[in-house]
């Protein structure tokens, strides 16, 4: 199996790349197709909240293992500004953009593991995982 | 690219069988509006049958064109939402209010002809 595969997100076409990579991994690794259809819509709302909040930044997505399972990890990075109130963001609802995206708590729904990094002015690192059922 | 739309006596058809970035589904928006004006059509199924996933922005897309389109008097009908695509819609917590929906392809013309008889 491949090791970590990125894709830069710079432009909405990139979105669209991040999304294919996503659908493709999963379903290499023998994901559902509903799983897969939750990992890929989860690829493309963390790839447009990095267009439209950072400009630019990167998604990396690769197989991991854990003792007895294997999954797929997603890693959204970018070193835009940041979130000023991360607990703000996890409210349903909550929107910067005027409802462009379905927001980070819709992300977290569609994975198994959600963790969020981010710091203002520095940046915001988003880590992903769907274990194989 | 662009998405086909395809006229059929007083209906007009897409079946949406592309991945959608953000260009092709705004571009829709506009060919789809032009259309109904052009030809004077007064229903439109959007056929979703080929689409294995719709995020927030493209579920916007497509709930705004319904509304857009019932401003100028045609009826939509979406029709051939995967369950994949239904699951994670409301995993996503997204709800496309008024927006009519059918099984198939079939049963969307059925809907509309009824909508538009009454």
């Amino acid at each position: 199996m491949a090791a970590q595969t990125c894709v830069d997100v710079r432009n909405e076409w990139d979105i669209v790349s991040a999304r294919q990579l996503g659908r493709d991994l999963s379903k290499e690794l023998g994901f559902s197709s509903v799983d897969q259809a939750r990992i890929t819509t989860a690829i493309s709302e963390l790839a447009r909240n990095i267009y439209l909040y950072a400009g630019k930044g990167k998604v990396c997505i690769e197989p991991v293992k854990d003792v007895n399972r294997s999954g797929l990890q997603i890693i959204a990075s970018d070193t835009g500004p940041g979130i000023q109130d991360i607990r703000k963001v996890m409210q349903d609802g909550f929107t910067t953009s005027g409802g462009l995206g379905a927001g980070l708590p819709g992300v977290k729904r569609l994975m198994d593991e959600f963790s969020i990094n981010s710091s203002v002015d520095i940046g915001t690192e988003i880590l992903i995982t769907k274990w194989l059922r | 690219m662009r998405i086909p739309i395809l006229k059929l006596h007083e209906y007009l058809l897409i079946s949406i069988q592309m991945e959608l970035d953000d260009m092709t589904a705004l571009q829709f928006q506009e060919d789809l509006l032009n259309k109904i004006h052009d030809t004077g059509a007064r229903g439109v199924v959007i056929d979703l049958t080929s689409v294995d996933m719709v995020d927030s922005f493209i579920a916007k897309v497509l709930g705004d064109v319904v509304k857009m389109s019932n401003l100028m008097g045609a009826k939509v009908v979406m029709t051939g939402i995967q369950p994949p695509v239904a699951i994670t819609l409301i995993d996503l917590g997204i709800v496309m209010r008024d927006v009519p929906t059918a099984l198939d392809l079939e049963q969307g013309l059925d809907k509309l002809q009824q909508e538009l008889e009454v």
